[in-house]
């Protein structure tokens, strides 16, 4: 029998839940023993990197795995021993939403109301208000495989609704998803807990998504590092943000190690150009007289300082004081090949079969830039980004990487690019060492000093203690610092990167775009593919494409200019991509 | 030049950690070749051990009973059943409790003793028509036996001149001779098969072939790098089984061995060629792993390992000129049993080379095509 | 029950009829699908059909005459009246012996000088044969053809010459079933049990397996389908497969091979059903033990195809195996079916053989679904 969520009790009440997962590195604790509730009729959000343990306890929740001990209740029954109770009441999505897709949208409706007992009678009722609220209306009839990932999601939504359930759990809904279909599930989302009174449980690893909850619970390596409203994070850290306005005329990407390095300073991070500080008090970081005139402008909190300032805390031996600099780079220049710009694209076209992928695109990145290339998915950026590697020919215009034309790319010219892909796309099966030595065989290192750099990379990447590991049991944070030592270690003069940083932790990622900020300042170019806003904050400019084109090019304070309406006088990077993007009148989720 | 070695060295290296660190492939690799020497080398054979027949003897004489002791005396025969009429023989026959009846009729001594044929009817279970031909031949070679017998005990001068009858390289016509040969042919292609057509989908999958593209590497280098481990893992593993096949199955090895690791080389040189086409036109493991098994099937069928190719149809013995594994059964017999060295393997070896070069410029080709 | 408001029909059907239907639609659109269950049966069974005999015809055999004599050469005559053979001359033993090491000839036959004198002495032979044991089946068919014509062609001889005397003994055979000792009639049938394992265990155990890899099993798991359901919905369609590619595989070899079908259709496919039943037991039994595609198809091919092919008595009779390997064929689910089909094909219903293998068939799918039902839970550890 299904009862009725307890009134004005908790819909998940979860006490001291431990779960232990043994690996090939031993056993590991997945939840260490973590206790919260969840009201209902809210939005819910578990905020936390990959690997903190969001999906063991989605899972838990939903009975699907056991948990060691603790107690768990979601609307009065155990999931532990009562699976099919818990079953029949929730809405569950996992991260990779099982849709068919080899059925179409509607006989996938079909099939998961025929398994949630809805009545056929009332179906054609139920489906109208869901496929008009996901815009999955028109492709009733397309095979779910060839909707894009926005749209799957939302249909794997719409399929997790049909039994209208009190509680809904969301694993990562917004995983891969570009910008706007983003704030579109959201939308959807907050509608759904408008209108039927449900209750929302969504993980996910972007931190800006938090802002969108009522509540939020934080998972950090297992543990809960905290709860509470987005407001009480922000009010936490009121005032304890500033930006630098003004740094003695050196860029902010110069400045960030030296301001991060000075006492109470707890984050420091590049956003548009300007470098954004939180300290551990409401004062300024002070800077030595003999540096020269700084000035700092407070900025309003976001729910990153918060959890920043509680990572802080948490932990002292952070990458404090570790190097930036590659100890065989630094301080050489670097000369990035023979052309005048790093990269040059002209009139660049690429076409699948009849379909255009990219369409007249051009553009140009300097010698010592961040450039970042964003679009909303099948916008055409990965085929941009292949064509740059060379692992895909033009159809027509020009691509000429490091004064090398890429369409009869010498295989030696390829000694100039660093290429870094969104994947873990190192060999798993092989150790750190192991691999460390092909790469930097395969650039042509040999001998002594083969065996010199990879010293060099392992007690740079804090690697030395996992030389021996295969590098697919490395932890997240550590296999994307393995895959850029893997594409440093020739120097390159241009490095492509595609979303290097998604579901790392924040940490990780500020310690990433540390070292590759110490490239640019000695002369390598940038390239990055993201539709994550906190990568895009990195870039000197942005290109913004739109069905294989061209929709914005420039920094992003002036891409957020172009943006500016009054209704939104101070337009973040997301809002002026998803203005933007819907000015050009993008149909968004459909690939073209 | 130098550099090139190093990195196609490095490159070959990598393949072999990659190959041997990986449990899933290192059990791909190991454990279904072992398991399949074997099932086959103990199963597969053609020689009859238990033999279960029954007799229906109406002769009360002494010779049915001399015949007769002839069969139970022998070690492949098993007598199940004794048949006094008739109807009693369908059963047994049909519901497969023998596969042999024989029936002996009273005038069988009288006959012999009256110089006068004396009939044995040999009634045999055909539905496996193999087990019955060779259930016969065995028949037939005790009853001829009887018959000398017949001939000295009664001084008689049978009507025939006897024939010397003998089986070249294999006297006892062991079936084992004739399969455990094979199975090296087979594994080795097993195994070269499945350590490139899986390989590169493995770095589709992984990711770590379009990190490979972007390094200053040729094609020519990666395709070198994974042919290399194929030979080593390919000729290490076939040298096992050749020597499991001469220490634990006893079959003799006539030949002289570098005619035998030439032939090898050849073989894996193809095996590898077919492999990496496989693996240019597949994306994922699994549709590799499909590939190779439906290029394996026909590929063992067709080669002669376990039916003659002489009794194929013609069209189907012309599509057996394309499978490597035919000319290599042939090279592995010849050398195994019949001692033959490289002068009379020449057409063989130059056929292997030819489909191993073919196979690796399509592979090539294949791609080419695929990355641009 | 609760809440199903105005619903005839009991939820649980209304589940399992959901999960038939998506896994039917799944099927007809995946390409792969199809190509496991009806293009590899027919290109095996053509190519087993076409290109598998292990019947010798037109073996070449040198045949060496020392001296040629009326008798020599009438012998080499009916030699090459038989079918079995191709009588090549060769003009010395030698020659005749290098044909043999290039694998021109398969035996030679050799008249020595004193053929016609010798032929009525009993000790000495007058005639040798040899022949190429590497092809041990072969060479045993080739020497009893030989001794066969060699037999008829003396007999006809003495009896032309008037020369009375016989053998003390003659043997006549009858083989029953399959007279013309055609290997395909017993191959073809043997194959169909090959082909139904491939579709009941090796394509089973790889949709599941991609439930499993495109999280679409996750999903499954937290509606309200019990695993038992989950289970049919799988069965159903599967088995519907299986029946079908036997159908087509059963029609290819009774029309195209003309392998004779002497049972009745509905003993076919009854029995058909039980051992369906077991590979598809299988089928779900590794999938549940391995939940990626990649390792499911290997234990598919190592545990299920390869035993079938090898140890059901399908191409070796298990009569020729050792002990040991004769236990283990008993815990193969086709050696049972094979020993079915061959019956049924060539003899007719014989509930001798029917009976006792169908039980077998039977207790070996509620053993392997009683297993299935004890370990898989509606969990994801």
């Amino acid at each position: 029998m299904v009862s009725d969520p307890v009134p004005g009790g908790d819909i998940i009440a979860v006490r001291d839940l431990v779960k232990t997962f043994s690996g090939p590195m031993g056993t590991v604790p997945a939840l260490k023993g973590i206790s919260f509730v969840v009201r209902p009729g809210t939005v819910t959000g578990l905020i936390g990197p990959d690997g903190a343990g969001k999906t063991t306890l989605m899972r838990i929740l939903s009975g699907l795995i056991l948990r060691d001990s603790g107690s768990v209740s979601i609307m009065g029954h155990d999931p532990g021993n009562d699976p099919l109770s818990v079953q029949r009441s929730l809405g569950y999505m996992p991260q990779k939403f099982g849709l068919y897709e080899d059925l179409t949208v509607e006989e996938n409706l079909d099939f998961h109301s025929d398994l949630h007992g809805v009545p056929s009678s009332g179906r054609k009722g139920l489906y109208e208000p869901l496929l008009s609220m996901t815009g999955l209306g028109p492709f009733v009839g397309r095979l779910a495989g060839k909707l894009s990932g926005g749209m799957k999601q939302k249909m794997g939504i719409a399929c997790s609704l049909l039994h209208k359930p009190p509680l809904l759990l969301l694993d990562e809904p917004t995983v891969g998803v570009d910008p706007v279909s983003r704030r579109e599930l959201w939308e959807i989302l907050h509608s759904l807990v408008r209108e039927s009174g449900s209750t929302l449980f969504i993980s996910t690893a972007y931190l800006d998504e938090a802002e969108r909850c009522d509540d939020i619970l934080i998972l950090h390596e297992g543990g809960i590092l905290g709860s509470g409203s987005p407001g009480s994070f922000r009010s936490e850290v009121q005032g304890h943000a500033f930006e630098l306005i003004e740094g003695s005329g050196r860029p902010s990407r110069a400045l960030d190690p030296v301001i991060s390095a000075l006492p109470g300073v707890i984050d420091t991070v590049l956003a548009g150009g300007h470098l954004r500080i939180v300290m551990e008090g409401a004062a300024p970081p002070r800077v030595p007289e003999s540096s020269g005139g700084f000035r700092f402008q407070p900025v309003p909190p976001r729910f990153e300082d918060a959890l920043m300032t509680r990572l802080w805390h948490s932990r002292k031996d952070l990458e404090q004081g570790r190097a930036t600099r590659l100890p065989w780079v630094a301080g050489k220049r670097i000369q990035g090949g023979k052309g005048e710009q790093a990269i040059r694209v002209e009139h660049l076209t690429r076409d699948f079969g009849s379909f255009r992928a990219v369409n007249d695109l051009s553009f140009e990145v300097g010698h010592g830039e961040v450039f970042g290339l964003l679009g909303a998915n099948g916008a055409g950026k990965t085929t941009t980004f292949r064509m740059l590697a060379g692992l895909l020919p033009p159809t027509g215009g020009s691509l000429m990487v490091a004064g090398e034309d890429v369409r009869k790319f010498p295989a030696k010219a390829r000694q100039n690019i660093g290429y870094m892909a969104q994947k873990f796309s190192l060999y798993g099966q092989l150790t750190v060492y192991q691999n460390l030595r092909f790469y930097s065989s395969a650039y042509g290192i040999s001998g002594k000093a083969q065996t010199d750099r990879i010293q060099e990379v392992l007690k740079f990447f804090g690697l030395t203690p996992y030389r021996d590991i295969s590098a697919g049991l490395l932890p997240l944070g550590f296999r994307q610092r393995l895959a850029l030592a893997a594409s440093l270690m020739h120097t390159p003069a241009i490095l492509l990167l595609d979303e290097p940083t998604s579901g790392v932790d924040p940490n990780a990622r500020r310690a990433f775009w540390r070292i590759i900020n110490g490239l640019v300042m000695d002369g390598v170019s940038v390239l990055v593919t993201t539709h994550f806003m906190e990568e895009a904050e990195y870039c000197d400019r942005l290109a913004i494409m739109a069905d294989g084109g061209l929709l914005a090019l420039g920094s992003p304070s002036e891409i957020k200019a172009q943006a500016k309406t009054e209704d939104l006088p101070a337009p973040t990077l997301e809002d002026a991509f998803v203005t933007l993007l819907s000015r050009a009148a993008v149909p968004s989720g459909l690939p073209a | 030049m130098k550099q090139a070695l190093i990195r196609i060295l490095e490159l070959a290296r990598k393949e072999f950690l990659a190959l041997l660190r990986d449990k899933k492939s290192r059990t791909v690799l190991i454990v279904p070749p072992l398991i399949q020497l074997f099932v086959f080398s103990y199963a597969a054979t053609f020689d009859l051990n238990h033999i279960s027949y029954a007799v229906w003897n109406e002769d009360t004489g002494i010779y049915s009973r001399q015949l007769l002791a002839r069969f139970s005396g022998s070690p492949n025969f098993r007598l199940v059943a004794r048949v006094t009429h008739r109807e009693e023989v369908a059963p047994l026959i049909d519901n497969r409790k023998v596969l042999l009846v024989l029936h002996l009729r009273n005038d069988f001594s009288r006959s012999i003793l009256m110089g006068s044929p004396a009939r044995v009817q040999a009634l045999l279970d055909g539905r496996q028509s193999n087990t019955a031909m060779i259930l016969l031949g065995y028949v037939q070679s005790i009853v001829s036996g009887f018959n000398d017998e017949i001939a000295v005990t009664r001084s008689v001068t049978p009507p025939i001149a006897s024939i010397d009858l003998r089986a070249w390289y294999n006297p006892n016509l062991k079936s084992r001779w004739f399969i455990v040969p094979g199975i090296v042919g087979l594994l080795t292609l097993l195994i070269s098969l499945l350590v490139t057509a899986l390989s590169v989908a493995r770095e589709r999958e992984e990711g770590t072939f379009d990190q490979l593209m972007v390094t200053p590497l040729t094609p020519f280098q990666i395709l070198m790098g994974k042919i290399l481990p194929g030979f080593v893992i390919g000729i290490g593993e076939a040298t096992l089984i050749i020597l499991a096949a001469t220490l634990l199955f006893h079959v003799p090895l006539r030949g002289p061995l570098d005619a035998l690791y030439l032939g090898l080389f050849l073989f894996i040189l193809s095996g590898l060629g077919v492999g990496l086409m496989i693996s240019a036109l597949v994306s994922t493991q699994q549709q590799g792993l499909l590939g190779a098994f439906l290029f394996l099937v026909p590929a063992i069928i067709l080669s002669g390992f376990a039916t003659p190719i002489a009794n194929m149809p013609p069209v189907i013995q012309d599509l057996t000129l394309l499978d490597p594994l035919r000319y290599f059964l042939v090279v592995l017999r010849q050398i195994f049993l019949r001692g033959a060295g490289i002068t009379l393997l020449w057409p063989e070896y130059l056929a292997l080379l030819l489909i191993g070069v073919a196979s690796l410029l399509i592979a090539g080709a294949f791609f080419k095509k695929r990355l641009g | 029950m609760n809440g199903f408001r105005g619903w005839g029909i009991p939820p649980s059907v209304v589940r399992i009829r959901a999960l038939v239907r998506k896994e039917t639609l799944q099927i007809i659109r995946d390409p792969s699908s199809l190509a496991i269950a009806f293009l590899l049966p027919f290109v095996l069974l053509l190519i087993f059909g076409y290109g598998v005999s292990l019947d010798a015809r037109h073996v070449p055999v040198a045949i060496v005459q020392d001296i040629r004599s009326p008798d020599s050469e009438g012998f080499a005559a009916s030699l090459r009246n038989s079918p079995w053979f191709l009588p090549v001359p060769y003009s010395d033993i030698h020659s005749a012996v290098e044909a043999m090491k290039r694998q021109d000839v398969s035996g030679i036959l050799w008249f020595r000088e004193d053929f016609g004198r010798e032929l009525h002495s009993f000790r000495d032979s007058p005639v040798h044969i040899v022949v190429d044991g590497v092809d041990d089946n072969t060479a045993r068919l080739v020497m009893g053809y030989l001794t066969n014509v060699w037999q008829v062609w003396i007999s006809h001889r003495n009896e032309r010459g008037r020369d009375l005397s016989v053998f003390p003994v003659t043997l006549g055979a009858r083989i029953w079933f399959n007279p013309d000792n055609r290997s395909r009639d017993f191959l073809v049938p043997g194959l169909i049990a090959v082909i139904m394992t491939l579709i009941g265990a090796l394509l089973t155990a790889l949709v599941v397996a991609r439930e499993w890899e495109r999280g679409t099993m996750e999903s499954l798991f937290v509606t309200p389908a019990t695993m038992g359901e989950i289970l049919l919905g799988k069965f159903i369609p599967y088995f519907g497969l299986g029946m079908g590619g036997m159908a087509l595989s059963v029609t290819m070899g009774h029309f195209l091979f003309d392998v004779p079908l002497r049972g009745s259709l509905l003993v076919l496919g009854v029995t058909s059903g039980f051992f369906l039943s077991a590979a598809l037991g299988m089928g779900l039994l590794i999938s549940t033990v391995a939940k990626n595609q990649f390792v499911a198809g290997q234990i598919a091919i190592v545990f299920t195809f390869l035993p079938a092919f090898i140890l059901s008595g399908f191409i070796f009779d298990i009569h020729s195996m050792p002990t040991v390997i004769r236990g283990i064929t008993h815990i193969i689910p086709a050696s049972y079916f094979v020993t079915i089909l061959q019956s049924v094909f060539l003899a007719g219903n014989i509930p001798g053989v029917i009976i006792p293998n169908s039980i077998a068939l039977i207790l070996f799918s509620v053993f392997l679904f009683a297993v299935i039902h004890r370990i898989s839970r509606k969990r994801i550890e």
